[in-house]
């Protein structure tokens, strides 16, 4: 039996995961993908949010802020990379400057700090491409880029290593809780038991709660679709630009990345199925419209690809963090949609903090705070990088041409703690794949290495779990 | 650091030729960088016939035809690193690259010849609605996996693009068992040679759909439905012609594009139609001593052309080392301009003092021409006009320049080419 049952191990559940860690305490994280980062957290904007957005007051609030005000010091502890390269939220109807103010004022009560309403000459000497019909628009210096799949990566990683199990494609499938108070939880990997559980399953999130509440809740999935664009253009702006916020959203932002593309993205749709991330032709001609009432020539031809993300949005659009109350010592992060990313350590922390108080938790003296990242050449001097090849020839293999991923960093990818199995796993550690060519030259290669590196056959190796395999079987007279 | 003559990116067919051409001009050391484990580039996958017709008046298959050129290479000791990036080139021609056995090191060129080759379009790029399972390949990553690593990626095949590539994997698959439902083309008219189309799908009894594209794409894990649908002139999908087909695999042959990274870091002059570099009748970039030639130039169709394209570029670059490697500012310039039908051409220029006797310039068409003509003007005369009975994209058309006659007209400023109904 454990202390603590997360389920999930989405950018959430590896913040509260990393938390616990701290303590003397059993902790494990069940998560029905086969890896962490496999649903919500891998398809979002990558932003840091400011936090000006949120309705004062609001814990969404109070998290965004916290959560943006905690990234450096974690990205530094993690070596993952963060920019501050700041937001704009760029109005474009003379009429609606107002509602420039009402989102500072917003901002300033929740406590973002440098807010400041440009004029439109400003504007223009920040970002070039701005469209004509720009007037004015609020700055926030504290807006970010962030790898959203680095972050929850690195949080879990260190989590995991600091004694958190993690099981993969490991689904709850019911919850029941006995005469002592423990919560049994069905899988279809067996029977999990715990006195805690904290449920930050994401989309599922109203299904896992719904288990062990009368209380019913909702969370509706709110699709959005992205484009990504090629390095080429990732300069095209250098701050994140929104537009006015309207009730269905923050709306279509055009962003550079923190690795150097731009992001356009998302739309709003609410739809039914939980695992509904299929685009639309609609859903990209809207956005492209969109984006273009802000910038202006977007270089949409650039597009290296396109998908769609998932937002766990919940009917009251608030988190909703807190011991149910029907159910003692089951702890909901439920509707944690926008600005969740953002909001995850803080997310992390307050749970913490709820949970060292209910168990009386003692922190562990040998808790391992930082976590080393996986070595990047291209970030070396000539030299450095020279001297990591003559000690470890695999850093001079590229794999990736589009990305320049070494042999080296694949096989880091796979052999650290909570590695990769698949080639989204390894895409997402070390970005082999996510260039130009969209691992159209280095999937047989990477199948190759993990093939030799993790003895599985070419027709086990998947693109991202279940039956997701690349190959089907040896050609004709061929075993 | 090292200094070579001749240092050319890339060991696939365009590689290899330039560099048995300026060795039998007289170039002492010559360095091939392939990424590759392997010379031959992406020949080696290309296990079917039909190369070589106009090289060797013979037809081999792709690796027989490398074979044929990597045998001279290794008679002329012409040295070759393989397993070798290319990370860099700089304006005054420094190449830095990188392997497991030397690590990260620098060579000081005297001459560069681009031979990188290219790469096709993924389906990101083309903005296929639907989900992103597995089981969507790019024809020659399917070439790859079944010709080189010997894997089937499925068994029930929808393809979409009729670029060569992708007829010839409807063939490849069919014949290792796969099922190729149907092969869908967005355009009016193919992307392929006509003779691909012949033989890879009417052979087999594989229907093509030009105007049709994939509008979703179904399947969570692994791809299991695509549906197409017809387009109408301005490439909009017609309601009421979906048809879904159900299928394991999808390929994609939609195109392909020069590889430039590394010419564009280098600040060389790139063609938004070809996507290579704009070169000149010695096939030089902007760039002092710095030449291109094959698929990193302009996408081909035959392998041929590619070799004899880049013997041009091979004995051009080593006549500017053996000229002490100057900027030659003398000459008269000629520019040549492709309209009227005519895409591009390859050369952009034409220096009249360097140019040989006799040039081929190459280009295609934007569309499908029926009895055509292919004109030449000089300045406002028409010196060339020859009926065509068929042009298409697919296919790369040429003109031949005679020197004598250029430099017969006088006060030669532009060299048209354009398509003429009549």
């Amino acid at each position: 039996m454990r202390d603590v049952i997360i389920i999930g191990a989405g950018v959430t559940g590896a913040a509260v995961a990393r938390e616990l860690s701290k303590y003397n305490i059993d902790v494990c994280v069940l998560e029905k993908g086969e890896d962490v980062c496999s649903g919500t957290s891998k398809a979002n904007s990558a932003i840091i949010h400011a936090g000006f957005d949120a309705e004062e007051g609001s814990l969404m609030a109070k998290m965004n802020v916290r959560g943006n005000e905690m990234m450096d010091d974690l990205c530094k502890d993690l070596d993952i990379p963060f920019k501050r390269n700041g937001s704009l939220v760029v109005c474009i109807h003379e009429e609606a400057k107002d509602g420039l103010q009402t989102l500072y004022d917003r901002g300033v009560e929740n406590g973002v700090k440098g807010l400041r309403i440009i004029d439109k000459e400003e504007l223009r000497e920040l970002e070039p491409n701005i469209s004509d019909k720009a007037v004015a628009a609020l700055l926030a210096p504290t807006g970010g880029i962030i790898c959203p799949f680095e972050l929850n990566i690195a949080m879990a990683e260190n989590a995991n290593v600091n004694g958190v199990d993690f099981f993969f494609n490991t689904e709850v499938e019911d919850i029941t809780v006995d005469d002592d108070k423990i919560y049994h939880l069905r899988t279809n990997n067996g029977e999990y038991k715990a006195k805690y559980v904290v449920n930050a399953a994401g989309v599922y999130a109203d299904k896992i709660h719904n288990m062990v509440s009368e209380n019913k809740i909702k969370i509706v999935p709110r699709r959005g679709d992205y484009c990504l664009l090629d390095k080429e253009v990732g300069g095209y702006v250098s701050h994140t630009i929104f537009p006015q916020p309207t009730e269905l959203g923050k709306g279509v932002l055009v962003s550079p990345t923190i690795h150097g593309n731009l992001i356009v993205g998302p739309t709003a749709i609410d739809i039914e199925d939980k695992e509904g991330t299929n685009t639309t032709a609609e859903g990209i001609e809207k956005l492209t419209a969109k984006a273009s009432d802000h910038v202006k020539n977007l270089p949409m031809r650039k597009v290296i690809t396109s998908f769609s993300g998932l937002r766990a949005h919940e009917t009251h659009h608030e988190f909703i963090i807190e011991e149910v109350k029907d159910a003692p010592h089951f702890i909901d992060c439920a509707g944690i949609e926008s600005p969740g990313l953002t909001s995850s350590p803080a997310i992390g922390e307050y749970v913490g903090a709820m949970m060292k108080k209910m168990m009386n938790l003692e922190e562990k003296t040998n808790w391992i705070k930082t976590r080393k990242g996986i070595t990047h050449p291209s970030d070396l001097s000539f030299e450095e990088r020279k001297e990591l090849i003559k000690k470890h020839p695999e850093y001079g293999n590229i794999i990736c041409r589009c990305e320049s991923v070494t042999e080296g960093e694949i096989i880091e990818a796979i052999h650290r703690p909570l590695g990769a199995r698949s080639l989204d796993g390894v895409k997402r550690r070390t970005r082999a794949g996510m260039g130009r060519c969209q691992a159209g030259f280095c999937s047989p290669k990477t199948m190759e290495i993990i093939h030799r590196e993790l003895g599985l056959d070419y027709e086990q190796i998947t693109k991202n779990g279940g039956k997701s395999t690349i190959v089907l079987e040896r050609t004709k007279g061929e075993k | 650091m090292k200094t070579y003559e001749i240092v050319i990116i890339g060991g696939g067919p365009a590689g290899l030729a330039a560099a048995i051409s300026a060795r039998k001009a007289g170039a002492k050391d010559i360095l091939i960088l392939e990424r590759d484990k392997e010379l031959g580039g992406i020949l080696n996958q290309c296990i079917h016939n039909g190369f070589g017709l106009h090289t060797f008046k013979e037809e081999l298959t792709g690796p027989e035809y490398a074979y044929r050129f990597m045998e001279q290479v290794f008679e002329e000791k012409i040295e070759y690193k393989l397993n070798t990036m290319v990370m860099d080139i700089s304006k005054d021609r420094v190449v830095t690259a990188m392997n497991k056995e030397d690590g990260l090191f620098m060579i000081q060129a005297k001459a560069i010849i681009l031979a990188m080759g290219c790469r096709e379009r993924p389906r990101g790029a083309l903005n296929i609605p639907g989900y992103r399972p597995a089981g969507i390949f790019s024809a020659g990553t399917a070439q790859r996996l079944v010709n080189i690593e010997g894997y089937m990626p499925g068994r029930e095949v929808v393809i979409l693009g009729s670029g060569d590539i992708g007829l010839i994997m409807a063939r490849r698959m069919t014949l290792e068992g796969a099922k190729v439902k149907v092969v869908a083309e967005l355009m009016p008219y193919s992307g392929g040679l006509k003779r691909n189309i012949v033989q890879c799908l009417d052979d087999f009894g594989i229907p093509l759909k030009l105007s049709h594209t994939i509008i979703d794409i179904e399947g969570k894990e692994r791809i299991s439905a695509v549906t197409i649908a017809e387009v109408d002139s301005n490439r909009k999908v017609i309601p009421g012609t979906e048809e879904r087909y159900t299928c394991d695999t999808l390929l994609l042959s939609c195109g392909l594009i020069p590889e430039n990274e590394l010419s564009r870091n280098v600040g060389v002059e790139m063609n938004p139609v070809t996507n290579g570099p704009v070169v000149n009748e010695s096939l030089e970039t902007n760039i002092p001593g710095i030449f291109a030639c094959g698929n990193v130039l302009h996408v081909h169709d035959l392998v041929d052309f590619v070799s004899e394209e880049a013997k041009r570029a091979g004995e051009n670059a080593y006549k500017f080392v053996s000229n002490g490697c100057k900027e030659e500012k003398t000459g008269k310039v000629v520019e040549i301009v492709a309209t009227q039908g005519a895409r591009y051409t390859v050369p952009s220029t034409i220096n009249l003092d360097r140019m040989e006797d006799k040039l081929t310039v190459r280009f295609r068409v934007g569309q499908v021409y029926k009895g055509a003509y292919v004109s030449v003007y000089l300045d406002d005369q028409r010196i060339m006009h020859n009926k065509k009975k068929i042009m298409a994209p697919g296919e790369m058309e040429q003109v031949i320049l005679l020197k004598n006659k250029l430099e017969a007209q006088e006060n030669l400023h532009t060299i048209t080419v354009k398509i003429e109904e009549e």
